[in-house]
């Protein structure tokens, strides 16, 4: 397919090949370069690996059908994931600019592109320095044994323990109460809450620190930020496997469900995460390989990078199952004592006249010959595979699930201390790309005058963030939270990455891009990357995007609150969010979306208007 | 001697059965889990224990009731069963048809719990004492949270490495403007030589130092 839109100006807009490679010998030019190959390796790994690998995909991997999870995961990766980012590196160091720079050199109506990427980078470091700042207060009250999480206070008269947390337990009462001390609704704001006040401005200041000078700070932080989780995920991997109960999680995990495979929702979820596994569309990839030289091996890099993030996240879902499959074992035999107890002391058997063996033969005889008792009893069901598939994600498998598992295992603050860590770095690597994603379309929009130095213009940018980011600091902030990764970072970012895809194959000519990347890496791409950057991946976005429109917009918007009076407490109450939400979800997934065809219109209308005064 | 000694033994537990019974109102239902607490190194539950037992209990009742002298023979128990569980009421050592209510019962066997579950090497869960709650020990509450201490130190550090950041980017600044002037004096210098060296012949008039536009201004 040869379609091609006619670019008239493109050669005025973008160096040739010549000033390229003569502004390669000359180091003339003011743009920042990476120290060396590995600064840029990290910092793009960083950048893809993120949270998300940790407690999104082990969830995803072990609710549509374990280890056949991975057929199409693995496949979805390949078609999708690799053209998208090798596409993105090649443009960023051909045209060697920021998201706006690229996108207005393609071509001056494709500004809104840019102006998209960067709202959504925006809005996306905003919430996600929050999840941060909760990352560190864990971490700050990770040096006192015993953990803080690990038991109830004691209420006001010292005659029990506090109500709230005796309904629900002491992980629960600590993240809602403790840390969030959220309200029952999105409607009461609860007022900020100082301690996470601190953790959010600490937050905000580390970040600060970090990107102060560019990347000539940031490539040195991401030697620690991008390589400690992989030590802290080995070191659970030891201490994990050596736990009771750790290789039923793991079996549990990898099991395949072929039957999965033919249900749609799992093809279009694993699509879904491979894409925002790989942080495409944040403008922050085209930034950090617009740093490179001309001539380094892009495809080889958009590979190598693709294939890190997808082990990294099988490797990491082992991990957090093996600790989740300790958990399941010690709950499942909790519930057991419990039970065996119940029966020792109804019937006044001897200690050891029930084990975990006998105990189904031992409860039927008892329920045939005593049913009445049994009943008075009220004996719970334990079932290990209720346990394990007690499926949970995001912050509640990091805040909740983990820190419980933690609480039970020898040396438990150190295992807290490692644990936040590492989500403090996987989650500040991935910070230096959003942020990236939003500094450099604010210098090429020239908002600030030129002779701010670059740390005030990230100053300011990280002040304002922390500012607006006070939203999430309010009792209510958990619910704002999920609102703004809901809607804020999902559609939008499709949206983005589609045109992305025509942008650069219809818009600015695959030949021409294919041309470039022989003069870049030595030979043309090869069959794979034509289909894939021509056909296939654009209509996987494509199916990927209408999924998403039809069941965001069918479903009910619904949020889940921790409220204490409610009859189902402990479990989340369900609510409706209230009318004056609809303005705040068009905003932020309305916004960026709506502003490529909108800014295409302005500049064209702006054009017509040039044309016709001359 | 000893038979007579045994027979009022029997005799006495005998007459005192009928007062001792499950769910009595004078009386406490005790719950022992041995092989729970210790494992492999639980004793045999036998009648010397149920003696220590009954001795420990009149030791809480002698603590608790000041003057009062609890004998073994005022703990009578019944219902022992291979759960090791079984019942006991207390009588008053003044006069053995009277017991003891059930809150001083409880009240000594509060106060003195620590003792009792230490002679058996067993906790508040393993020693259990139907319908006596244990006092929940008081947590620690530090005086400082140690979470501020941590964040002092984070947050004291980061703003170390801010200032110091930002202060090595002013001076490096100022490094550079104070270089520049440097650089164009230098400049101006060995191109002024040269043209000494060059106009040595010419001796009179020293162009070096006019205003000369042939140095174009940098």
């Amino acid at each position: 397919m040869k379609l091609s839109l006619s670019n008239p100006g493109l050669d005025d807009r973008i160096l040739s090949h010549q000033q390229l490679d003569k502004l390669e010998e000359d180091e003339a030019g003011d743009r920042p370069k990476w120290d060396n190959k590995a600064q840029y390796m990290l910092s793009c790994v960083g950048f893809c690996v993120g949270l998300g690998n940790v407690w999104r995909f082990p969830y995803l991997c072990q609710s549509h059908g374990g280890g056949a999870f991975m057929i199409p995961f693995l496949i979805l990766l390949v078609l999708e994931g690799i053209p998208l980012l090798h596409l993105e590196f090649a443009i960023g160091q051909r045209l060697r600019a920021g998201s706006m720079g690229v996108w207005s050199a393609i071509h001056p109506y494709l500004a809104g592109i840019g102006i998209a990427s960067m709202c959504i980078s925006l809005t996306v470091s905003l919430y996600y320095n929050t999840i941060i700042a909760w990352i560190m207060w864990y971490f700050f009250n990770s040096f006192q044994d015993p953990l803080p999480w690990s038991q109830c206070p004691m209420d006001a008269s010292l005659t029990g323990f506090v109500s709230e947390c005796e309904r629900s337990s002491p992980v629960d009462y600590f993240w809602y109460r403790k840390t969030l001390n959220t309200t029952p609704a999105i409607e009461e704001d609860g007022g900020l809450q100082w301690w996470i006040l601190l953790c959010h401005i600490c937050a905000w200041s580390v970040l600060y620190i970090c990107t102060i000078r560019g990347i000539e700070t940031t490539g040195k932080a991401v030697y620690v930020t991008s390589t400690l989780p992989y030590v802290v995920l080995t070191i659970f991997l030891i201490r994990g496997l050596t736990l009771k109960g750790s290789l039923s999680g793991i079996k549990f995990l990898f099991t395949p469900d072929l039957t999965e495979l033919a249900k749609p929702t799992t093809w279009l979820d694993a699509g879904a995460q491979v894409f925002y596994s790989f942080s495409l569309a944040f403008g922050g990839l085209i930034s950090f390989s617009s740093y490179n030289s001309v001539h380094n091996n892009c495809e080889q890099d958009a590979v190598i990078i693709s294939i890190i993030n997808g082990l990294t996240a099988v490797y990491a879902a082992t991990v957090i199952y093996t600790i989740i499959g300790f958990r399941a074992t010690e709950r499942f035999d909790n519930c057991l004592s419990g039970n065996i107890l119940a029966l020792l002391n109804a019937f006044d058997m001897a200690e050891g006249s029930i084990t975990d063996n006998n105990y189904n033969q031992v409860v039927q005889h008892l329920n045939e010959t005593h049913p009445e008792v049994i009943q008075g009893i009220d004996l719970k069901t334990c079932d290990l595979t209720t346990f394990l598939s007690e499926g949970v994600e995001g912050t509640g498998l990091a805040f909740i699930v983990f820190t419980e598992a933690i609480t039970k295992m020898p040396l438990s603050p150190l295992w807290s201390v490692l644990f936040f860590i590492m989500l403090f770095c996987l989650g500040l690597s991935s910070m230096f790309g959003n942020i990236e994603g939003v500094l450099v379309p604010v210098q090429d929009l020239k908002v600030f005058p030129k002779t701010l130095p670059k740390e005030a213009i990230t100053g300011v940018i990280c002040a304002l963030c922390c500012l607006v980011g006070l939203i999430f600091v309010l009792g209510s902030g958990n619910y704002w939270l999920s609102l703004f990764d809901t809607y804020g970072a999902s559609i939008a970012l499709l949206v983005v990455a589609f045109c992305e895809m025509i942008s650069v194959v219809y818009i600015y000519g695959i030949d021409r891009f294919n041309n470039d990347i022989k003069f870049m890496i030595g030979h043309r791409p090869n069959f794979f990357w034509q289909a894939s950057w021509r056909v296939i991946s654009p209509l996987i976005m494509f199916f990927i995007l209408v999924f998403y429109l039809v069941t965001k917009v069918s479903e009910k918007l619904l949020y889940k609150a921790w409220d204490p009076e409610s009859e189902k407490f402990p479990t989340l109450e369900e609510k409706l969010y209230p009318d004056w939400i609809y303005v705040i979800i068009f905003i932020l997934a309305g916004i960026p979306s709506l502003a490529i065809p909108f800014l295409a219109i302005w500049k064209s209308i702006l054009c017509c208007q040039h044309t016709q005064k001359t | 001697m000893l038979d007579k000694i045994l027979f009022l033994l029997c005799l006495a537990s005998a007459l005192a059965d009928e007062r001792c019974m499950p769910d009595t109102p004078h009386g406490f239902q005790v719950r022992l889990s041995i092989k729970t607490a210790l494992g492999d190194e639980a004793y045999v539950w036998n009648e010397n224990e149920m003696f220590l037992f009954r001795a420990s209990l009149a030791f809480a009742m002698r603590n608790h009731m000041n003057g009062q002298q609890f004998e073994v023979s005022n703990i009578i128990v019944c219902n022992e069963t291979m759960r090791v569980s079984f019942w006991f009421i207390v009588t008053s050592p003044l006069d053995t048809s009277q017991l003891i209510d059930q809150e001083n019962v409880e009240a000594a066997i509060r106060q003195s719990r620590n003792r009792i579950n230490s002679a058996f090497l067993l906790t508040d869960k393993t020693l259990e004492f139907v319908d006596i709650l244990p006092t929940l020990a008081t947590l620690y509450t530090h005086p400082t949270p140690p979470w501020l201490i941590v964040f002092g130190v984070v947050m004291g550090a980061v703003s170390a490495g801010i200032i110091i950041m930002l202060v090595s980017s002013v001076v490096q600044k100022k490094r550079k403007t104070n270089r520049k002037p440097q650089d164009e004096d230098d400049d101006e210098e060995t191109r002024v030589k040269t043209v000494e060296n060059g106009d040595a012949h010419d001796g009179i008039h020293n162009m070096s130092f006019s205003e000369d536009e042939r140095f174009t201004k940098m």
